[in-house]
């Protein structure tokens, strides 16, 4: 869901880059009352986990791939500050060291993908963790579910974007079809590696899992 | 089942090199979601090429390297490197300090 140089007009691109960086610093903010010794490691992890899995395209419909957009799995992994910025890690990377999503464009990536899916994804995942059982599995599903909904999202980002300052003239609403018939599909694929994911680091080390507050454990520690 | 923090460390390093540095060549080549919209309804003539096109890296392969298999492999050892650096520099720049340490 990398945006090109080129798409989105200059000017529309800067006003994304300022709302990004105000997010960014925000998140730095934020990220620092919630990293502690312990899970600031996993957030570099997390960064780097989903660099690599970024990678690995996945077949979606007749001619179109998807790959893992990772702000869910963030998300539920080192909580949404952390996660923002670990999403915007990963995007400067790829797009100083690779060419993959346009310098103009970083901005606006940064926003979708850094901001719009990990703050979407943390608004179902609470939702969903108030109306399910306090169990492991519900995390699960909650990622699951807060992940397929995250590049939907994301992808409507850029519809946005593109609403206001397309450089080219087809209709915003082909365009929002489109784009969100596709990321639902590519949506199923982040929803599978998220709940995998996440209940492997549930099943090794729980005790680091944002979305899992660790509750039970500490009563059981005390008693 | 709980693995100690290096184990843990290890694995998921572990996973990442071996995801990026290998099981990237299996990776499909299809346009992903946003270009293949882009393509179909027409706005991907409005794409500039990227001013990095021509470094190194570009896309994902080493220039110079022939062997698609390694050049695609070693691009992604290299992006796995360089999050880490980037990444735990700037998350152990602004976690919170311990203040004691006798917890």
């Amino acid at each position: 869901m990398h945006i090109p140089d080129g798409f989105i007009d200059i000017k529309i691109s800067a006003a994304f880059s300022a709302a990004a960086a105000i997010a960014v610093g925000g998140a730095v903010k934020g990220a620092r009352n919630q990293l502690s010794e312990q899970s600031a490691p996993l957030a570099g992890l997390t960064a780097v986990f989903i660099f690599a899995v970024q990678m690995l395209n996945f077949p979606v419909a007749a001619g179109t791939s998807g790959h893992l957009l990772g702000a869910a799995l963030a998300m539920v992994l080192v909580g949404p500050y952390a996660a923002t910025l670990a999403l915007s890690v990963v995007l400067i990377i790829q797009a100083f060291l690779f060419a993959d999503g346009g310098l103009t464009a970083l901005g606006l990536n940064i926003f979708n993908m850094g901001v719009v899916g990990v703050w979407a994804s943390f608004g179902i995942f609470l939702i969903l963790k108030k109306l399910l059982p306090k169990t492991k599995s519900s995390i699960i599903v909650a990622s699951f579910i807060a992940a397929l909904l995250s590049v939907p999202a994301a992808a409507a980002g850029f519809v946005l974007q593109y609403a206001i300052g397309a450089n080219a003239t087809f209709s915003v609403s082909t365009v929002l079809s489109a784009m969100i018939g596709t990321h639902v599909l590519i949506g199923i694929g982040e929803a599978i590696i998220t709940a995998l994911t996440v209940s492997a680091v549930l099943a090794s080390r729980s005790d680091l899992v944002f979305g899992w507050d660790n509750q039970n454990t500490k009563l059981e520690i005390r008693s | 089942m709980k693995i100690s923090n290096r184990k843990f460390f290890a694995g998921a390093m572990l996973v990442s090199a071996i995801l990026a540095g290998g099981v990237s060549n299996y990776a499909s080549s299809h346009p992903d979601g946003l270009e293949k919209v882009a393509e179909d309804i027409g706005f991907i003539d409005s794409a500039k090429d990227h001013a990095l096109s021509d470094s190194a890296l570009a896309d994902y392969g080493v220039s110079g390297v022939k062997s698609e298999r390694l050049s695609v492999g070693l691009a992604g050892l290299i992006g796995v490197i360089a999050t880490a650096l980037l990444s735990f520099g700037l998350f152990m720049l602004i976690r919170k300090k311990p203040v004691d340490k006798n917890r």
